[in-house]
Parts: C-alpha cells; structure tokens; sequence
C-alpha cells in the first residue's frame, strides 16, 4: 500500500510522456489525474496508519550501491513526517492536476503538462519517503528538474528559458552544499541511511572535522552544509533570486512547486534531520538568522511589486522565512504545521490568482485589474480565504501556525530567537498590508483594464473551482484540526518550562522518561503521539513546549498587527486615490531599495553572472569552437576534404599524366638503387 | 675509339627517354603517344641486341624477335582503338581524351 | 675505325629522328621520322653483328607497324595546324626529369662490369661458323619453340581484336549466308510454268 502512495504518479509520467501522442489530450489529462487522486486517497489512508496506529515503517525496495563500506539502497522510510509530507503533497497535486485541466484547456500542450506535474509528484514524493541522503538527493534533483521543465514550459518565451535556467542554477549552488553535506556526512557517520546518522548522532556530538585547513565542529559542517541546500531549495536570502523569476511558469506550476511543495523540501529536510540539528546549536543559530532575515526582507519586497504573481511569490519567500527560523528555534513540530497550512492557503492563493488572470485574459499586472468583484464573486470570496488563512486572523488555519511559531520564537529566549520574533512581528504586519493590497487592488476600485478585458471576465469553470474550494476547506480547517496533534503540549498543568540556554550538558536518560510521560497523559493526542520519533528535539531546546506559556501580549499581538495591517491597506488604497503614490514618493529611498528587490539581482550580476558568462563565452568561443571542433571533426573532416580535392586533381583522366607519374616514380627507383649501390645505406 | 657496350646502352638510354619524353610532352593527339612507345620498344630491342652480342648469347636475340612480334600486335591493336575512338568522338586531341577523370 | 664511325652516324641520326617524331608539326612527318629511326638502328644492329634482327626490324617494323601509322595517321586527316597551347608550361619540368632519367641509365650503363664467370653462365652461346639467321633458327624452332608457338598465337589474337574492333556493320553491303544458299531447295526459288508456244510468259 505505501507503493501505491508514491508509485502511481511514476507510471502516470511515463505512461503520458511517452505514449502522450497516442493517448491524446483527454487521456493524458485522465490517467495523471487519476494516479494522483489515488495517491491521495492512499496517503491519508497511510496517515491515519501511520500515525494514529503508531507505526512508523521502513519499506526496502531495490538494492542500488553497494561499494565497499559506502551502500545506498532505495527504500521507503514511512513515518510520521513522511506521511505528513505525503499527504500534503498529494493532496495539492491532485487539486493542481485538476485545476490544470479547466486553466491549460486552451494549450496545445497539455498532455506534456500533465506529464511533467505527475514527474514533479513523484520526485518530490521520492525526496521525502526517502531512506537515505542520496535517494533524498535524487528525489531532490528530480523536482529540481521538474521545475526547469515546467516554468519552461512555453519554452517559445526566452524569459520562461530564462527563468528556467536562472532556477536550476541558483538550486544548482545549493545542491553543491548538500552533495558537500552528502559526503561530510558519511566522513563522518560511515554510512547515508537516515536509521544509521540518527542513531549515531548523539554520540558524535564533540567530534571535529578537519574542512579546508579549519577544525570543525563535525555535526554543525554537516549541517550547515546540508542547509545550503536548503536555501537553494527553498528560496531563502542569497538564494532566493530564482523563485520570483519563476512565475514565468503558468499558475498551477506557481501552485505546486513554488508554494506547496518544492520549496517546503528545504524545511522537510531540516526537519528530518532534527536528531542531528538538536546537537548543532550553531547551525540552528544560522538557520534562524536566515529564516528571520528572508522573512522580513520578502515582505518588503512584496510591498511594492505589481504583479500579482510575484506579490504571492514573495510571500512564499516570507513564510518560508518564518519555517525556517521555528526549525531554528527547535520547533519543528509547528514548522510543519504551518507547512502544512500553508500548502493549503497558498496553493489556494495561487489557484485563486490563476483564476483571476484566466478572467482578466492572461492580464497579470495589478495596475491594470480592479473592480472586478462583482464580476467573479466565488474567486473573490475564496482569495478572501486564503488571505484571511495568510495574514493569521483567528480560526483560519494560518492564525494557528504563524502564532505557535512566533511564540516559540519568543519563547527561546535567545538573541538570535527575540530577533526573529521582532522581524516576524514586522513580517506579519508586512504580509496582512500587502496581502490586502493585492485584494483591494485587483478586485475593488474603478476598473483600471479595458472595455475588451472587462467585457471578457468570467468566472472559471467548476473544474477551476471545485479544486480550490478543496484547498479552501483545507485553509479553513487544518489549523484548528490540527493544532493539538502538530504543536499541542501535551504536558497538563500549568507549570513553565524554563528555556535553560543551550549550552548545558546533554543528559541522554532525560528523553525517555519525557516521552514517557507525554505519552501516559490521558486521552487528548500530543505532540510526541503525533510526531513519534521522526522529529527530535533535545527537552532543554522544546521551545514549543514553553511557547504555550508564553505571556498573553505575545499570543495577542500577531493578531492586533495583523489587524493593523489589514485596516492600513484599507486606508491607503480605498480611502483616497494617490495615497499609495504619496507615500512611495516620501519615502522613495525605502521604496527603490524594496522594488528593486534590494538590488541582490544587480548584485549577483555584476559578482558573478557577468563572470560566469565571460568564462563561458571564452571557453565557448575558443576552447570549444575554434579549438575543439576546429582540430576536431570539423578540422578533421575539412582537412580531409581539402586534401581529397588535392588528391583527385591526381585523377586527371589524361593518360600523359599518368605516364609522366609512372616515370617519375621510375626515375625516383632508379635514383634509389643508384643511391644504394653507390653510397650505400 | 673502342665502340663498347656502354655505347650501345647510352644509345638505347638516350632513345628510351625520348620516347618517355614523346609520352607526356605532346599535346597534339594520340599517335605521337603510340610512336613513342614503338620507340621505347626500340630501345628496349637495342638493349636485348648488344647484350647478346657482346655476351655471345643468342637468347637476347631470340627475345628481341618476340618483342618485336608483340610490339606489332600491340601497335595493330592500338592503332584499331584509336580508328574506333576516333569514328565515336571525332577527335583524338590528347586533351580531349580524359574520361578516365576522378 | 670505320665501324666507330659508322656507329656514330647512325646513332646521330637515329637521336635526331627520334627526337622529331616526338616534336613534328605534321603527324606524317612524325611517321616517316620513325621509319628513318627504325633504318637507322636496323643499322646499328648490323654492326652489331645481327643482322637477322636488323632484317626482320625492316620488313616488320618498317614494312608492317610504320606503314600502318601512316595508314591511320592520314585516314583519320587530323589537322596538324591544332597546336594546343599551354603545351609549352611542361617542358621545364618534362626536360628535367628526362635529363635525370637519361643521366641514371646512362651511369648505370656506364658502370657496368660483367662476372668473371658470365661465359660459364650462358643460355644458348652463339656458335662460331654459321650466320647469324640459321643460328637463330636453329634455337627458335627448337628450344623456343613453344615461345614460337605463343607469338604466333599472339599475333592472331591481335588480327582477330583488329577485325572485331573495327568491323562495322554495313545495312547496305550484301553478304554471302552460306548456309542460307546450302538450305534452299529449288521448289522455293523455282517455279515451272507451261507456257504454250506463241503466248509469252
């Protein structure tokens, strides 16, 4: 039953990539979309196995190297983190499966379409039931390779090349730290398999690792080699410049990968190795800071950015930002849960937002919507949801998640924890202004658009819809659902857990008896019920556990910001015209620094891509052009034709030539033998 | 001045170059090449000749007859091609005759 | 003394001749040109002391080959006026590897020493006290023979290409089928009529 959780997707891609032509339109758009719905079905059938019956499970499948000590197997490693991931990720996909078949209705591609979304389900589906670090690093680079493909997809636009080679490149820089953490890991460790690191992990917490002449704390190289990867994948500051850049890529590809899934493998990867990050408090350190920093400066960025893609993709950036630094924190379980959430309200919001272009006649720039509420009622309502779920107003999913996590923040009492709980505050503050500004801008207001583009706006067909009310249910109610299962304390009573600072001595024995104890507590299902052994977090580090006897201004305050944030957008786009510009122009040096994205494109270009391209040109021109193919087959192959046409001049056909050949050839005979007889050799 | 076999020889030397000349130098047509080699064929028999006679050896005189027989039977031949080359193309320039040409 | 002269004569014109058979403008004066060189060195066979060969260049080179040049040169009236130019750009180049070939043979010839034990070593030595034609028919008919026979099959073999090769077949020339004649039978060709006298046919 686990293969059928992960292996439909796989059949579905071949079945449709290759036979797509015989199969046509209708049946590629059948089988993928099947494959997933059943993978979906599967997965929550596994959840409910997995987790509610306690049985986490490891499925072998086939023997792929074994080379001496090194061996790498591919088996499924279902536990609870896994079936978490699964569910979510099938769950999106078959809602973006069926969203793709009403929004890609008019391209003459779509059974490709479909092919690659049901390779992207399975790769990503690799990646996270993955035993060990080299099946995760394939599953890791085939959703790599599925987002080239697919926000390539119109490949007759050079910017969709574009941005498809400016992804799988900045991933590419990523993928190095983790191939680099790969490698460290079984320097360190002797083996890959995920059963193997974790159990060896406590034990290898004072080793040094000798990296590039420096001495090493060996867990925090390990895993700030693997975050690496992590940042390429998931987009946060340094390697974030990809994923705006991807909305080149039609809407459900935004929805799928650049929302829902591939993004969210940086934090499932963090998260897995939880028992390795535990012992690595600077590596947790820095994912914080990166977490906290990406978080802020995206929703500075999102501010002012017109595209409505773009403003949703920005936000991903920030909310991922905000996953990261609770991994951080060590709060891994409310990491997850706003991963989960999160999948649903911004797939909901990309949906939605594909839904509106659809309307607008593939319009996408913000300043050129407006007034269309009327118009797309179910659209309108349902991107109300998603916002609602994303700025955290209570009882939307968002409300539970972002909350536990900037508590946890809080709660950890640490510089780099209280930093990120400030400059989540501002994020948040940020994320409800902005998202409202999308709402406001597109749907109210006078109609910025056309007569021909305003006659045109429909509301998208029940195909569009029904998967976004799926994914509206899910924004609505996986936060309270879910709330106790993923965070919940499970201790009762009321007394604090005091953070004691990190750099107390780790006491082995401690664990036990606190699991123990969650798990003898009585009939509500926790935390460590729900999460099992898949993540780990040391007791002195259970930042959610102290995050839920936080003081009360800290649990209130998302919500009065949020609030805030909402009322501002109100009053600078509704109240008067121009107030926006106004404010733009007051404080135009803020403005030019967050609309230019804070220059890192400029940046990257003028350190590295103009390098990058000067050495390519060079060794493209010269080494492989004139130097390669010029003393290579092209050389050769003109050598050989200029010297064929010399030798058939030889060909004359004029008998005389021949004769005077033949005669020079005796002459040449004759001065030889001479020559041996004579001088002698 | 003593007439000895190196004379002969240079003779028979001399001749065969000219006929080797006639081969490749002529531009006119194709009987000058077939007289050449009747002249290679001469000298090539004025070799045969003053060896055998200065060695006391009839063999070289025996085969001077049988070159000489073929020369004839090759010049008969070859001078029948060249009738029929001729009625086919109507001329037999050197230069026109190339279609042996890669 | 006389014969050094004589020698030298006739390889003089011999030279000479062979050169303008190569260099005529007219094809007929290259022919005649090759008659005078084939007299000239059935000469020097003579003084060689073969005259049998020197006999037998006359009648078949002389009197067979060369007429059959002439025979063709003027049946296929080729116009001596063509002289094609650009003929002129070989001649360096053809005079130079002509001179290195002449200056090799004739070093090689020149240097020539036969084995002291050449004498013993002879196919069929000429015998002293008959003339030169009956001592080479004693050896063809002979020891040659079957090289006789070979020569003269030879010769056939070029009489039958000759006549193949050139035969044309003529519509309008009127041929004997003998076994067409063989075959008739009189009741085809004959026909007997009654004529009763003073009525005409």
């Amino acid at each position: 039953m686990e293969l059928l959780a992960v292996f439909p997707s796989l059949i579905a891609f071949a079945i449709a990539f290759l036979f797509g032509k015989q199969l046509g339109d209708r049946g590629c758009q059948f089988i993928t979309c099947a494959a997933v719905i059943i993978a979906a079905f599967t997965s929550c059938v596994l959840f409910f196995d997995v987790i509610l019956g306690q049985s986490p499970r490891m499925v072998p499948l086939a023997s792929w190297i074994v080379s001496g000590d090194f061996s790498a197997n591919w088996a499924l490693r279902i536990d609870q983190l896994t079936v978490v991931m699964m569910c979510v990720i099938n769950i999106v996909s078959a809602c973006v499966h069926v969203y793709s078949v009403g929004y890609m209705s008019h391209d003459p591609a779509k059974g490709r379409f479909m092919s690659y979304l049901s390779l992207f389900t399975f790769a990503m589906l690799m990646l996270v039931t993955s035993d060990n670090l080299l099946q995760l690093f394939f599953g890791w680079e085939g959703v790599g390779l599925a987002s080239y493909l697919l926000i390539g997809f119109w490949n007759h636009k050079h910017s969709a090349n574009a941005a498809a080679v400016k992804a799988f490149i900045v991933n590419r820089v990523g993928d190095f730290g983790l191939a680099l953490g790969t490698m460290a890991t079984f320097a360190v460790f002797g083996s890959i398999t995920f059963g193997d690191i974790f159990e060896k992990a406590p034990e290898l917490t004072e080793l040094t690792y000798n990296f590039l002449g420096f001495n090493v704390h060996a867990l925090t190289l390990i895993c700030l080699l693997l975050f690496m990867g992590a940042v390429g994948k998931s987009a946060q500051l340094g390697l974030h410049t990809w994923l705006p850049d991807a909305m080149e890529g039609p809407t459900p590809v935004s929805a799928l990968i650049h929302a829902a899934t591939m993004v969210t493998a940086g934090v499932f990867l963090v998260a897995r190795f939880s028992p390795v990050f535990e012992y690595a408090p600077t590596a947790l350190m820095v994912v914080t800071c990166f977490g906290a920093v990406t978080a802020f400066v995206a929703a500075t960025i999102g501010l002012t950015q017109f595209d409505i893609k773009r403003v949703i993709a920005y936000s991903t950036m920030s909310q991922l930002g905000y996953m990261f630094f609770a991994l951080g924190v060590s709060a891994y379980g409310a990491a997850m849960f706003h991963l989960m959430t999160h999948a649903f309200f911004k797939a909901l919001l990309f949906l939605g937002a594909g839904s509106v272009i659809h309307a607008m006649s593939d319009e996408q720039d913000m300043r050129k919507m407006g007034g269309i509420w009327r118009l797309i009622p179910t659209t309108y309502g349902l991107m109300w949801i998603g916002s609602l779920a994303l700025a955290g107003i209570p009882f939307f999913a968002g409300y539970y998640s972002k909350d536990i996590i900037l508590e946890s923040a809080f709660a950890d009492h640490t510089w780099f924890g209280t930093m990120a709980f400030w400059l989540g505050i501002a994020a948040a503050l940020m994320t409800a202004f902005y998202s409202w500004r999308l709402i406001l801008m597109t749907f109210h207001g006078k109609p910025r658009a056309d007569e021909h583009v305003m006659a045109h706006v429909h509301e998208s067909p029940s195909i569009m819809i029904t998967p976004l009310i799926v994914l509206a249910t899910g924004a609505l109610l996986a936060g309270f659902l879910f709330y106790e299962p993923f965070v919940g304390g499970g201790k009762g009573g009321g007394h604090e857990t005091e953070i004691v600072k990190n750099e107390v001595e780790i006491e082995h024995d401690v664990e036990a008896p606190v699991a123990e104890e969650h798990g003898k507590d009585h009939a509500s299902f926790g935390r460590a019920e729900f999460w099992g052994e898949s993540l780990k977090v040391l007791p002195e580090n259970d930042t959610l556990e102290a995050a839920h006897h936080v003081p009360q201004w800290v649990k209130l305050l998302p919500i009065g910001i949020a609030a805030f944030g909402i009322f501002l957008a109100y009053v600078v786009y509704m109240w008067k015209e121009g107030v926006a510009a106004k404010i733009a122009r007051i404080f135009s040096p803020l403005h030019t620094l967050f609309y230019n994205k804070w220059f890192f494109d400029e940046l990257y270009d003028r350190m590295f891509v103009q390098r990058a391209m000067r050495w390519g040109r060079f060794f493209w021109k010269k080494g492989d052009a004139a130097l390669i193919d010029g003393w290579g087959p092209d050389g050769m192959s003109s050598l050989s034709r200029r010297v064929g046409i010399r030798t058939s001049l030889f060909q004359s056909g004029y008998l005389f030539h021949y004769a005077f050949v033949m005669m020079l050839g005796l002459i040449g005979l004759i001065s030889w033998l001479i020559y041996r007889m004579t001088i002698g050799f | 001045m003593e007439i000895g076999l190196s004379h002969y020889l240079s003779v028979a030397a001399i001749l065969f170059t000219l006929g080797v000349f006639g081969i490749f130098l002529n531009r006119k047509n194709v009987i000058v090449i077939l007289m050449s080699i009747e002249l290679m064929l001469l000298a090539v028999n004025i070799n045969l000749v003053s060896f055998s006679t200065h060695l006391n050896d009839l063999a070289g005189q025996v085969f001077t007859m049988f070159v000489l027989t073929v020369a004839a039977a090759e010049a008969a031949i070859g001078l029948a091609i060249l009738v029929i080359f001729f009625r086919n193309r109507g001329s037999i320039a050197v230069e026109d005759i190339s279609s042996l040409k890669g | 003394m006389f014969s050094a002269i004589a020698f030298y004569v006739f390889t003089a014109v011999l030279v000479v001749s062979a050169l303008l058979v190569i260099t005529a403008r007219n094809p007929v004066h290259s022919v005649l040109f090759l008659i005078l060189a084939f007299f000239n060195a059935a000469g020097l066979f003579v003084l060689m002391g073969a005259e049998f060969i020197a006999m037998i260049l006359v009648i078949v080179y002389v009197g067979a080959v060369a007429v059959l040049f002439l025979f063709v040169v003027m049946m296929l009236d080729i116009s001596f006026a063509d002289l094609r130019k650009g003929a002129m750009q070989y001649v360096p180049l053809g005079l130079v590897s002509g001179g290195i070939l002449l200056l090799e043979l004739i070093s090689v010839f020149a240097a020539w020493k036969f084995s002291p034990e050449v004498d013993k070593n002879l196919v069929s030595p000429t015998p002293d006290n008959i003339t030169n034609t009956e001592a080479l028919g004693r050896l063809i008919y002979t020891d040659y023979a079957l090289v006789f026979q070979a020569a003269g099959l030879v010769l056939l073999v070029a009489m039958i290409g000759a006549i193949v090769l050139t035969h044309r077949y003529r519509p309008d020339v009127r041929r004997q089928k003998v076994s067409v004649q063989n075959a008739r039978r009189p009741e085809d060709v004959l026909e007997i009529q009654k004529v009763s006298p003073r009525s005409g046919v």
